[in-house]
């Protein structure tokens, strides 16, 4: 875990303002308005929808894996547990988001705070595997729910109200929505990692041993950790399955879990934004992996081209490893390189 | 004599066969500099340990200000004034050394859920951190990253997180362990300081430290107190002449 512990500056909010921080929020904020020009402005704003509501997921998983130094493989069940909330609820005529979003964040909070305060009393591999085990708890549960569609999961009627109004019907709408919570979720977590709690956290990812001997206990703060992260990610659910209109165990297999880490190393540990921006260049590579490989291998013959096109995934693999492997500190550690020279 | 501020009791820890703390039983009274010495493998850290709460006992009791602590965690210990350091640096090496020592202010002031507010800009936390960097002489050396001090200056940084626990018995695992002349010359002024406002307990291995410091001295061999007294009447004792001290050269 060298990693984890090099990257320890705290940021601090208001101090200093930093530039990529900046420049990812402006660029989200721009991105609408160049989205009406380029002609493909729904496949647009779904896309960057999708991309902020991975970011908010990302980052509640870096708060614990970066700051905390607890590898949580069971992090999707937290979106399954808030695209289920909106489901569930909806498919009683309870449409309402104020009702459906408090509803996913007590459970997150409470599925958090079990499922915490058991896996915390592990550390390491056997961590890794207990939220791994827990995640498929929830992932065969949701499988076997008949009456919400089992296997096959649920559509959604229509999105949620807001206060029993349609807005979020409108594309635009939910998207300047989903900006909003990527920006409260990162003001938020970039508060608690610069605050006396987050100290805390921070200093047990470092050294748990010196933290009990100066009278901390450890435990209460990574729970209290474990269950906010388990909240934001919560909140990230009831926004996924609102943009997809749709809610099925899909949500919470392990592999969504393994993506969720993928994001915040691929971006970079332990500094927020750099989980945004994993999760960005996630799912974009994913979007366009299979044209960038048509144009790339244009020297090939047509047949070849298409085959590779098809089996992106054998390219998308590799290159997600070599970035991990080659760039440390992911993104992040790139960009923070090139601005010292 | 007053009432002893820690008492062990036939304290025993073993190992299945191998017993490591064998029937302990010695008291450190307020206001003294109570030293272990004994020769490697004598048990002295595992002591520290269980007086600590690191290490569970297996039988024995541990009374820290007439109350029986034998029972309770590490942190739980802390809070009631018994701070350790460690034989093997353990400090927080991505912090600064202020914001290291500011930890330990922390945890005696105030509830540390506060998810809002800067703690590094604190000045409650800094002020007295600071204080105590400067009591062991690292002032200057307050926003360099912990680990990149050097060996000396860590063992010192050991020593400012311990006491910025605002600790009535400050227990210290070889706080002289590997550092260079100079440097433990620094350690020994300090601890001179200190010891007329603290009761310390201290484990080392330098003699010329330890019979210039301590009150009383207590010998441990293979796990036992053989002898307690004053530094003067241990060096003359036949006994720990014989265990120890006859291996190594007398100062």
């Amino acid at each position: 875990m060298t990693e984890i512990a090099e990257t320890h500056s705290a940021p601090s909010l208001g101090a200093r303002l930093e530039i990529i921080p900046v420049v990812l929020f402006a660029a989200f904020a721009a991105a609408p308005l160049l989205a009406t020009f380029s002609g493909a402005e729904g496949y647009v704003l779904s896309l960057l929808t999708r991309v902020m509501i991975f970011g908010v997921a990302a980052m509640a998983l870096d708060l614990i894996l970066g700051y905390g130094a607890l590898v949580s493989f069971g992090h999707a069940a937290f979106l399954g547990l808030g695209g289920y909330a909106v489901g569930i609820l909806a498919s009683h005529g309870f449409e309402d988001a104020l009702i459906q979003v408090p509803v996913a964040l007590v459970a997150s909070a409470a599925f958090a705070l079990v499922t915490g305060a058991i896996s915390l009393r592990t550390k390491g591999v056997y961590f890794i595997m207990i939220t791994l085990a827990f995640g498929q708890m929830v992932y065969f549960l949701a499988t076997s729910l008949a009456p919400y569609g089992g296997d096959d999961g649920m559509t959604l009627a229509s999105r949620s109200l807001i206060a029993g109004s349609g807005w979020l019907e409108n594309d635009f709408t939910f998207y300047w929505v989903c900006l909003l919570c990527l920006f409260a979720a990162y003001a938020l977590s970039r508060s608690i990692v610069a605050s006396r709690f987050g100290r805390v956290l921070r200093g047990t990812r470092e050294n748990a041993v010196r933290m009990e001997a100066i009278g901390f206990r450890p435990f209460r703060f990574q729970l209290a950790a474990y269950v906010i992260s388990g909240m934001m990610a919560g909140l990230a659910g009831c926004l996924l399955a609102n943009q997809a209109e749709f809610v099925s165990p899909a949500f919470m297999t392990w592999q969504r879990s393994g993506e969720l880490i993928f994001m915040v190393v691929l971006g970079g540990l332990g500094s927020l934004h750099g989980a945004i921006i994993g999760a960005a260049a996630f799912l974009l590579l994913e979007e366009f992996l299979p044209e960038i490989l048509h144009t790339v291998s244009f020297f090939l013959s047509e047949e070849t081209r298409s085959h590779l096109a098809e089996n992106w995934k054998m390219v998308f693999g590799p290159l997600l490893i070599l970035i991990v492997l080659f760039v440390r500190g992911g993104i992040m550690g790139l960009l923070r390189r090139s601005h010292y020279g | 004599m007053a009432e002893p501020l820690l008492e062990l009791r036939n304290l025993r820890k073993n190992y299945g066969a191998l017993v490591v703390t064998d029937d302990v039983s010695l008291s450190v009274e307020p206001g003294e500099l109570h030293a272990i010495i004994g020769p490697n493998g004598a048990g002295k850290t595992t002591l520290i340990h269980q007086i600590s709460g690191m290490l569970p006992s297996n039988s024995g009791q541990i009374l820290f200000a007439g109350e029986d602590i034998t029972n309770l965690a590490m942190p739980q210990r802390v809070d009631r004034g018994l701070a350790r350091s460690f034989q093997i640096t353990s400090i927080l090496p991505g912090f600064s050394a202020l914001e290291n020592v500011a930890l330990a202010v922390q945890a005696r002031s105030g509830s540390s859920f506060r998810f809002f507010g800067t703690a590094a800009q604190e000045k409650d936390l800094n002020i007295p951190a600071m204080e105590c960097l400067s009591e062991v002489g690292l002032g200057a050396r307050a926003h360099i990253p912990a680990g990149l001090l050097s060996h000396g200056e860590k063992r010192q940084l050991e020593l400012a997180i311990g006491l910025a626990t605002a600790p009535k018995l400050l227990l210290l695992d070889e706080p002289l362990a590997g550092t260079g002349h100079d440097e433990s010359q620094r350690v020994v002024e300090t601890l001179r300081r200190l010891k007329s406002r603290l009761t310390i307990m201290l484990i080392e291995h330098d003699m010329e430290a330890v019979f210039s410091l301590a009150d009383r001295v207590s010998v441990l061999v293979y796990g036992r107190v053989i002898a307690t007294d004053t530094p003067e009447r241990i060096r003359a004792n036949p006994d720990v002449r014989a265990a120890y001290l006859g291996e190594e050269e007398m100062v």
